[in-house]
């Protein structure tokens, strides 16, 4: 157990305690957290960034605007409903069709169908709080339902892969692809079982994954090989994550952003507190890609922070070949 | 070290030497145990006079314990009807005075002390004035003068001097000299006056002291003299049968000088009983008397100067702490995960009424009910307020169920599910069933046997005797357990179930 704990240390794995203390407490300013727990405050500030997001369809801010559901969704048949202040995927319900024979039945996207009574207690639920963190009273969020761009089909189970990027004072220090599996139940979170890609920062290539705490080298699902696939739209995903530092403030930030087919990267959310898996899946632990940050200073732009990591962890095979 | 953590660290050290410094002071200055339960032996030391009143008025003096080297006195009292009553001060200790102008028949007074060994307790004296050399017919003189000569030669001080002449005294028949100055058959009162005699010949102050020997029911305990001679700078002990040096461990020093113990006027047929009885006392309730009398400030903050049934609310809640901090301990150093940062803690608090196994069966029993229950509520698509409300009232209608059941079938400890924090409760199977949809059967049981485990590791602490009774008696120890709190707060290290999250880390070596 010692040798464990030293190799560990020897690998720069960031533990609980020390990201609460050393990260979190030092650089994220609690004034700063509404920014980012509140789902509909984060769209509103990176609209007026000019950052892509999922388009807003309405808001339910009270049990009484409920009923209204209907109205918002209109005769559109694919939509999302989401706390604004939900936390590792809960309450999300994802709408994927209707029902050809009846008009309020909506199908979800595991298959399964709900009718729009159902759709209004889940919003009610939402309204009065049972997703929120601390169980105060809650927005529902009707949103546009991304659609996943192609490459990733072949290894995620329903639901919408994400890409999360960890940002370091602005710095893009290290990234995964979260793959959505049956036991998911297609949402991208690896606290209900998907798996986590990682991904060179350098490259947007992905690396061996990560589920529960295991590396794994296939889905679990479709069997499919996780590493060596490329991200697409990569340097346009690293330098929205980057931007996402200037928009909240916040030194220490997890962006989720998804790759829709029509509109590229989008910025799905943003997480104050993001979890440490992701050393997992990059097989790398994150102190080593701070310590690297943490001799640079803060106040060039953010397009020069993400070349500034690009050239700092580009991978040696390349590097060589930039030689001959 | 940064500048923060060196912050907490001074903190930290500070509220931990205030916390051990108030309780070093209690358990030394105060005398409050350390260990739980800590009785020490206490003595009733009981004098009864009983006498024929004459016609004319009634004086009794009686001598009492003052100076007890070695001894306390807890208590005392004075019983005698009709009598008036003065305790005070005489040259040979403190003595009590009775008076009554007329009385008739048999009077009976008692004086009633309860004694306890207290090493702090000296005999602080002042230096006594040298001796007059006393003047004695022939021939004692010249056997005095003799005597001392002889002895003095082959002794260096006054405690040699004392020993060499006790030791003579033990074979009176061996030197005609002391035969003579003792007199036939002399007894231990007439050793020591004689001894005082020569060693005031000799300029060496010394005196008779009167005591009784402490042991377990004494009817008629005896007055014991003993030999009390001071070589300058303190009293040294001797017995005027032996020339042993120091007084025994149970001797109770009494009355210094020659006096009767009791002396009445007035009254005809004076009897008098001198009684011992051996108890136990609790140490707390002795410091706990000794502090009032001293009047010391920690002693009137402290939780003993509560009424009893506040005594009784702080003894649970200062358990609180406790549980707090091996919550910290489990879930920052361990990482294990719980429902609710303290709803192990207020179970554990639960479990300190309805014992562990009865506890655990009850816990058990009533989250699956309340959970197949909340199962049910959800398709009934409550909203959230008067959902969890519902959860709550069937979490009540559970308990008064089960505390039925089990005592129609004679289990009594079935009874104490009362005592469980229903809020707490019905808050726990509301977030579990939530977890269990969100999250999967799994894992939801997963975090329910943590917190239960942690909830018994709570009570495992909190239930432990020594840690019950350090909190009630030595409440400011919390400063020291919230100085370890704050350190722990800045504990930034692995905690152990990441070791095995991460043990991916470990194998990549290999």
């Amino acid at each position: 157990m010692l040798a464990l704990t030293r190799a560990l240390r020897r690998h720069g794995v960031l533990g609980l305690n020390e990201r609460n203390a050393n990260l979190i407490q030092r650089l994220n300013e609690r004034r700063l957290y509404p920014l980012v727990d509140n789902k509909l405050r984060t769209k509103h500030l990176a609209i007026e960034a000019g950052i892509a997001v999922p388009e807003l369809y309405g808001v339910i801010g009270n049990q009484h605007d409920v009923r209204s559901l209907g109205d918002i969704v209109g005769e559109r048949s694919d939509f999302v409903i989401k706390p604004a202040h939900g936390t590792g995927g809960d309450g999300i319900v994802v709408v994927t069709g209707r029902s050809a024979r009846r008009d309020h039945l909506y199908q979800q996207a595991d298959g399964e169908y709900i009718s729009e009574a159902g759709l209004r207690h889940h919003a009610s639920n939402i309204v009065s709080g049972q997703y929120s963190f601390v169980g105060n009273r809650d927005s529902a969020m009707i949103e546009y339902r991304v659609e996943s761009d192609s490459c990733f089909e072949r290894v995620a189970y329903q639901g919408v892969p994400d890409i999360r990027v960890l940002v370091y004072r602005g710095y893009p220090v290290m990234a995964m692809v979260r793959l959505p599996t049956r036991r998911s139940r297609g949402k991208a979170n690896l606290h209900q079982g998907a798996v986590g890609a990682g991904v060179e920062i350098a490259t947007g290539r992905t690396l061996s994954g990560v589920l529960g705490n295991d590396i794994v080298h296939e889905h679990p699902d479709t069997g499919e090989a996780i590493a060596g696939m490329i991200v697409p739209h990569w340097d346009e995903c690293l330098s929205l994550a980057a931007r996402c530092h200037e928009l909240t403030g916040l030194g220490y930030l997890g962006t989720d952003i998804v790759l829709d087919r029509r509109r590229g990267p989008l910025i799905l959310e943003l997480n104050a507190r993001p979890g440490l898996n992701i050393q997992i899946a990059n097989k790398i632990g994150l102190q080593k890609r701070l310590a690297l940050v943490d001799g640079w200073d803060d106040d060039c732009g953010s397009e020069e922070k993400v070349a500034r990591v690009c050239e700092a962890v580009l991978p040696k095979r390349l590097r060589t070949e930039t030689r001959i | 070290m940064d500048p923060l953590a060196y912050r907490v660290w001074i903190i930290a050290a500070l509220l931990a030497a205030a916390g051990l410094s108030m309780s070093f002071y209690k358990w030394q200055a105060l005398g409050l145990p350390i260990a739980p339960q800590a009785q020490t032996e206490v003595w009733t030391v009981e004098v009864t006079v009983s006498f024929d009143a004459g016609p004319g008025p009634i004086k009794a003096n009686l001598y009492i314990p003052g100076l007890t080297p070695g001894f306390a006195i807890l208590e005392e009292n004075f019983v005698s009807r009709g009598f008036g009553f003065t305790p005070n001060y005489v040259s040979g200790g403190r003595q009590v005075q009775w008076a009554r102008r007329s009385a008739r028949g048999l009077q009976t007074l008692y004086y009633r002390a309860v004694i306890y060994k207290d090493p702090a307790q000296t005999e602080s004296d002042t230096t006594p004035p040298f001796p007059q050399k006393p003047e004695l017919d022939e021939p004692f003189n010249t056997a005095m003068e003799v005597l001392i000569e002889d002895v003095g030669a082959k002794s260096a001080d006054a405690e040699s001097f004392t020993e060499e002449l006790l030791k003579r005294f033990e074979q009176p028949d061996a030197d005609e000299n002391v035969e003579l100055l003792l007199g036939p058959a002399p007894s231990a009162t007439d050793r020591a006056r004689t001894a005082r005699t020569l060693l005031a010949a000799a300029r060496i102050p010394a005196r008779t002291i009167r005591g009784i020997y402490l042991q377990d029911r004494q009817r008629r305990a005896a007055i014991v003299p003993w030999l009390e001679v001071h070589d300058g700078a303190s009293w040294l002990y001797f017995d005027p049968l032996t020339g042993e040096q120091g007084l025994p461990e149970n001797f109770l020093l009494w009355w210094t000088g020659d006096d009767q113990l009791l002396e009445v006027d007035g009254g005809t047929d004076v009897e008098l009983r001198l009684a011992v009885q051996r108890n136990v006392m609790s140490r707390i309730e002795i410091a706990q008397r000794r502090a009032e009398d001293s009047g010391s400030i920690l002693n009137q903050l402290s939780l003993f100067s509560l009424p009893i049934q506040m005594q009784a609310v702080y003894s649970v809640l200062l358990m609180i702490p406790i549980g707090a901090l091996v919550v910290v301990l489990l879930r920052n150093v361990i990482g294990l995960q719980t429902f609710g940062t303290f709803m192990p803690v207020l179970i554990a608090l639960a479990f300190r009424e309805t014992q562990l196994f009865w506890g655990t069966l009850l816990f058990t029993t009533l989250v699956a009910l309340g959970l197949a229950f909340r199962f049910y509520l959800e398709r009934l698509r409550l909203l959230l307020v008067p959902r969890l409300s519902a959860v709550l009232i069937i979490v009540v209608l559970l308990m008064l169920t089960l505390s039925i059941v089990t005592h129609r079938l004679g289990f009594e400890s079935g009874l104490s599910v009362a005592l469980f924090p229903m809020v707490i409760l019905a808050m726990t199977i509301e977030r579990m069933s939530i977890v269990w949809e969100e999250r999967g059967r799994v894992e939801a049981i997963q975090q329910g046997l943590g917190s239960l485990f942690v909830a018994i590791l709570c009570f495992a602490v909190m239930d432990m005797e020594i840690v019950k009774h350090l909190v009630f008696v030595f409440p400011e120890l919390l400063l020291v357990l919230l100085a370890g709190v704050l350190l722990l707060g800045r504990y930034t290290g692995y905690r152990l179930l990441e070791i095995y999250r991460f043990r991916e880390f470990g194998k990549a070596d290999d």
